[in-house]
């Protein structure tokens, strides 16, 4: 894949960084403001997405970068699930019990385990997004070399 | 309230018809877009924030993928004379059609006035939600919370969708 021109690079150089920062915020707010992990996830997805459209697949090693975004999706999920079973040994002995001090509402570290969630879901999904974006670039680019 | 939201659902099935109708592949892809973009804007008018942010952003990334998969192929759309089996595949279409509009008249009937009903389960969620869950969006309490199983699915849905999409698109096996 071919990258864009000079100009259309800088404006995703400046951009991308501003869209992963909402990213974040999105997501480590999602127990206080409309957002959560899936729709932070796709917005921190969707700033890499937009660097690797704007400069093409010479600059950025594609290969590797799918190796790790799939380590990380499957990590991150299997994060959540220990959490998860932590509920079973702990308080009421329910699986998925929230079981972390609930804190003040409205606070940023408050609601127990839900940011902790949140954040875990919020990188599967990025990472999700960004291991299906790739492979579907790295196929066409592979049926180019037959 | 009921007005604007037909308006928008009207342009919805335009945009909709159009894009079985177009001759070139992009503008069906981008009249696509319309049928996305106008359920954000129905998803803002019916005070769900959550779901608009999650939609537009979902719409905005499948439209680029769409429009670089439709710019990278032939664009133009093949079209079959209309034969015995597609006769009957339109015949059993719209008796399905049929069948669809009767029921949905029945079960409309017995249902509340849009935006009037509240199950009697969502009341305690509404009233004692934040102090059982300790997170100010609700939305959120529920989806990890009360509903943890349900997000769970859907994390694992989407697990699966790139595993899936990983082991279908390699053309070079592992050594």
């Amino acid at each position: 894949m071919k990258g864009l021109t000079p100009i259309v690079k800088k404006v995703a150089q400046l951009m991308s960084g501003i869209i992963f920062v909402y990213g974040i915020y999105i997501v480590v707010h999602g127990h206080l403001t409309p957002g959560g992990a899936f729709a932070g996830g796709i917005i921190l997805a969707g700033a890499f997405i937009l660097l690797i459209l704007a400069f093409g697949s010479e600059v950025i090693k594609l290969k590797k970068e799918e190796t790790g975004s799939s380590i990380t999706e499957s990590l991150s999920i299997l994060l959540t699930l220990i959490l998860a079973i932590g509920g079973l040994f702990i308080g009421t002995k329910v699986f998925f019990n929230n079981y972390l001090p609930k804190g003040e509402i409205g606070e940023l570290i408050s609601a127990g385990a839900i940011p902790i969630y949140n954040i875990l879901i919020g990188i599967e999904v990025a990472a999700a997004i960004i291991t299906i974006f790739l492979a579907l670039i790295i196929f066409k680019e592979e049926e180019e070399e037959r | 309230m009921e007005i604007l939201l037909t308006v928008i659902l009207g342009f919805m099935i335009i945009g909709a018809i159009y894009a079985l109708h177009a001759n070139d592949l992009l503008s069906a892809v981008i009249a696509q877009g319309i049928v996305g973009y106008g359920l954000v804007i129905c998803f803002l008018h019916l005070k769900a924030p959550d779901l608009a942010i999650v939609q537009i952003v979902v719409e905005t990334i499948t439209l680029i993928i769409m429009v670089a998969v439709v710019l990278d192929s032939s664009r133009k759309e093949i079209k079959g004379k209309i034969g015995f089996k597609s006769t009957v595949n339109i015949i059993v279409g719209l008796v399905f059609i049929g069948f669809l509009i009767y029921f949905f008249n029945m079960a409309t009937g017995s249902l509340d006035v849009f935006g009037e009903h509240a199950l009697r389960m969502s009341e305690t969620y509404i009233e004692e939600g934040a102090q059982k869950t300790g997170a100010a969006n609700l939305v959120t309490g529920i989806l990890w919370d009360f509903r943890g199983y349900d997000t769970l699915g859907e994390a694992t849905i989407l697990f699966t969708a790139a595993l899936g999409v990983l082991s279908v698109l390699r053309l070079k096996g592992k050594k």
